[in-house]
């Protein structure tokens, strides 16, 4: 394994592992605070046990988001020193307001976590908002600077010197609200799908039913209301990749040749010698219409572009697929809810209802890794999209391939022990919560 | 606003050192705790760092990203060159911060919780030994930008026996400053008076380090002592540390009131740092051939600073009265919690 290839690779791990963690950190909290709210609404018991036992989830997955988070801050630097040292100070601005709401985030969660009958109720309450509310502008900051390496702007690049830098405009990119809108339902939707799915089939398993009935309707909702939502910023997302980044969308779609009344691209095999794409379902005109609102007008293809500025096709557009595909999926179960929810009550107790939750369990998250990897690899060759190559931008340090293998490690162990800890809290709660049904 | 900015970076490093090192010296305490006291020492460093834990570790991040954002030439110098012994720290970071909270959330208490505490105790040992690692070699001079082969480039650069008394060093200063802590945090006398055995104990281990660290600057050519004792500002603040040293010691013997020792500690790391810190500023990082990188010089362009100080004032309206809210709230009622 090359150096290079090492280190995109270690970037993706890092991050591949920390967006799950922050994803959960900054969605979980919210949930915690309805069930927070309910307890001190209705004096129900069960949404106490409920809102602990969520907050010990919590604790566990903010603790590894926030070391893995500290790890990027410093692999940037390890990894991509040249990169730094011209959008540090540029794109810094996200980051410097970021390091405040991860700060007041642990400090609230302090207050959170230990405060139990030590403050008044709502203050108590109060804290755990303060969790969430930080913790979603810390990722739609995160998500902003991220949004500048797609979109830079803030600066003048002239003669390969970065000049009249304007931080501001930096941080407010043209990129930064589609990507931030999108990513924060992405959030929800993964992390709601997630929770439900696991109380779900705990409800299957007959054990402790008022307890996971509750927390699954309240995950549910998140989900299934991030589920409807998402296509729609996904269709912002894609109109502004189509003017922004026409390489990325091209790869997206394996949209190879340009042309009029271009088809959507539905799975198949792309393949970068011949310019094609096998085995695929062609939409005739739906991608013009998708991207440019009618049917007829032209789509940008590879072609358009020189050779050496492509991204990857095959994992772009497979990831894109994946995405999408299980976008789709979650939304379906999302009606299926909500006709439950207003048509079919009867339905939220069917085993096959829940069984839907089930599964869905790992989608979101699966989805949430497939745009992530579509909006990296779509952005390649480019770190800082049209100014710099990632090549350009890696450290000179040999040997990174070790690093990447132990990291590897670290990572995996880590997902290992946090999966254990899980299981064991789950496997925990009839001895810890038990109430009887009259309580 | 370069001014602010400085202020702030020295100020996110020092807090770091006292609040951060004080936790890591939890663990240092754990690890040269009796096997028959472990369990109390635990329970009690536990309670008393329990709720500020995080917030402690959030100061590095600030100082981090101050340095990528303000003076990205420094922080890219430094994580190239010194990227082994960074490596190592994180993982560090990694293994403690996960170890601490797996421990108290697991739901099952069994043998993991022995994992959990070595891997705890052995990582509170290892972070602050590379991050005292990494401070050093960023001020010995042995940072070569030109070097050309692997060993001088990226290994020489920290591994010498300066670098590695300091490691040492940083460690005895984190124990001493957790010892001294949890003086505070005991509730029966007996427990109170081995911990200020400990203190005693990892006190005068700091004391036998720094004089290796001189013994190392010596050996190894750089003119520590000269940093040191060449001018006013490193003579008065080591002075004041001693003489707080002094006091602090017959405070301790006498059982003197707990805020004012834990004041006098907090008063001798700052002195310290001072008077390393001030002899080269504005320069934080010196290279070999004695080219220095400058917090003046290397800084990023006015509009940069400009916004990262107004960034950094309007982070501290927030976190400051929220973390003096919470740390005193918990100070007033000690272990009286239920979660």
């Amino acid at each position: 394994m090359n150096d290079f290839i090492a280190a995109r690779s270690q970037m993706a791990l890092s991050l591949g592992f920390h967006i799950v963690f922050s994803c959960i950190g900054m969605v979980m909290p919210f949930f915690m605070a309805v069930a927070h709210f309910y307890w001190l609404r209705t004096n129900d018991v069960v949404y106490r046990n409920i809102t602990k036992a969520w907050s010990k989830g919590v604790a566990i997955f903010f603790a590894t988001g926030a070391v893995s988070g500290t790890v990027l801050s410093f692999e940037l630097g390890l990894l991509w020193p040249e990169f730094m040292k011209h959008a540090g100070p540029i794109f810094g601005m996200p980051f410097s307001l970021e390091g405040t709401a991860f700060f007041i985030e642990a400090i609230a969660l302090g207050f959170f976590l230990y405060g139990w009958g030590r403050f008044n109720r709502w203050f108590h309450w109060f804290t755990g908002v303060v969790v969430g509310v930080s913790g979603l502008v810390s990722g739609i900051l995160v998500v902003a600077a991220n949004a500048w390496m797609n979109s830079p702007a803030g600066f003048d690049y002239i003669n390969g010197q970065y000049l009249n830098i304007d931080p501001i405009k930096a941080m407010f990119n043209d990129a930064w609200f589609s990507q931030a809108l999108h990513m924060c339902i992405a959030a929800f939707a993964a992390t709601g799908f997630a929770v439900a799915g696991i109380h779900a089939l705990m409800i299957l398993k007959k054990k402790n039913i008022r307890f996971h009935t509750q927390s699954f309707r309240i995950a549910a909702v998140f989900a299934c209301i991030a589920a409807l939502l998402q296509p729609l910023s996904g269709d912002i997302s894609a109109k502004d990749v189509a003017k922004r980044q026409p390489a990325k969308l091209a790869a997206m779609e394996a949209h190879f040749h340009t042309e009029a009344a271009a088809p959507l691209i539905l799975g198949g095999i792309p393949d970068e010698e011949a310019k094609e794409v096998k085995y695929a379902i062609k939409l005739p005109g739906m991608l013009s219409f998708m991207v440019h609102s009618n049917f007829e007008t032209p789509v940008n293809g590879l072609d358009k572009i020189p050779e050496t500025d492509h991204p990857p096709v095959a994992i772009t557009h497979y990831a894109f697929q994946v995405m999408v595909g299980l976008g789709m999926l979650l939304l379906m179960i999302a009606v299926c809810y909500f006709i439950a929810i207003w048509k079919k009550r009867s339905w939220m107790q069917q085993p096959w209802f829940l069984r839907a939750f089930v599964l869905a369990t790992p989608m979101g998250f699966i989805a949430v890794e497939a745009g992530w990897t579509v909006t990296e690899v779509g952005r390649q060759p480019w770190i800082i999209n049209g100014i710099m190559r990632t090549a350009d931008a890696v450290t000179p340090m040999p040997g990174i391939a070790y690093s990447f293998y132990i990291f590897t490690a670290v990572y995996i162990s880590l997902s290992l022990i946090v999966t254990f800890l899980l299981y064991r809290q789950i496997r925990m709660v009839g001895k810890l919560y038990d109430v009887s049904p009259s309580a | 606003m370069i001014y602010v900015v400085i202020a702030y970076l020295w100020a996110a490093i020092l807090l770091y050192i006292l609040l951060g090192g004080a936790d890591f010296g939890a663990g240092i305490i754990e690890m040269f705790t009796s096997a028959k006291n472990k369990q109390y020492t635990r329970t009690t460093m536990y309670q008393a760092i329990g709720p500020v834990w995080e917030a402690n570790h959030m100061w590095l991040i600030i100082a981090i990203v101050v340095l990528f954002v303000g003076f990205p030439q420094i922080y890219t110098t430094v994580s190239t060159h010194l990227h082994i012994p960074l490596v190592i720290m994180l993982f560090g970071i990694i293994a403690r911060g996960t170890a601490f909270t797996f421990r108290n959330y697991d739901a099952v208490v069994d043998n993991m919780q022995k994992v959990y505490n070595k891997i705890f105790v052995y990582s509170s040992f290892v972070t602050p030994f590379f991050l005292g690692v990494i401070a050093a070699s960023a001020v010995s001079g042995r940072i070569d930008t030109n070097a050309g082969d692997f060993l001088s480039a990226y290994v020489f650069s920290w591994l010498n026996w300066f670098s590695v008394t300091v490691g040492f060093f940083t460690v005895a200063i984190c124990g001493y400053l957790a010892a001294i802590f949890i003086i505070g945090e005991t509730r029966d006398d007996a427990s109170k008076v081995r911990f200020i055995r400990k203190a005693k104990q990892m006190n005068v281990a700091a004391v036998v380090f720094g004089g290796l660290v001189f013994t190392a600057a010596k050996a190894e050519g750089i003119p520590l002592d000269k940093w040191l004792f060449d001018n006013v500002v490193g003579i008065m603040s080591l002075t004041a540390a001693v003489l707080s040293l002094i006091l602090l010691w017959y405070l301790l013997l006498k059982k003197g009131k707990v805020y004012i020792i834990r004041v006098l500690a907090g008063f001798q790391v700052t002195m310290i740092l001072l008077a390393i810190t001030l002899r080269h500023y504005p320069n934080i990082v010196i290279l070999k051939g004695g080219k220095y990188l400058s917090l003046m010089e290397h800084a990023g362009q006015e509009r940069t600073i400009y916004s990262l100080a107004m960034a950094l004032l309007l982070g501290s309206i927030f976190i400051l009265p929220a973390l003096f809210y919470l740390i005193y709230s918990f100070q007033k009622n000690k272990g009286q919690w239920d979660h």
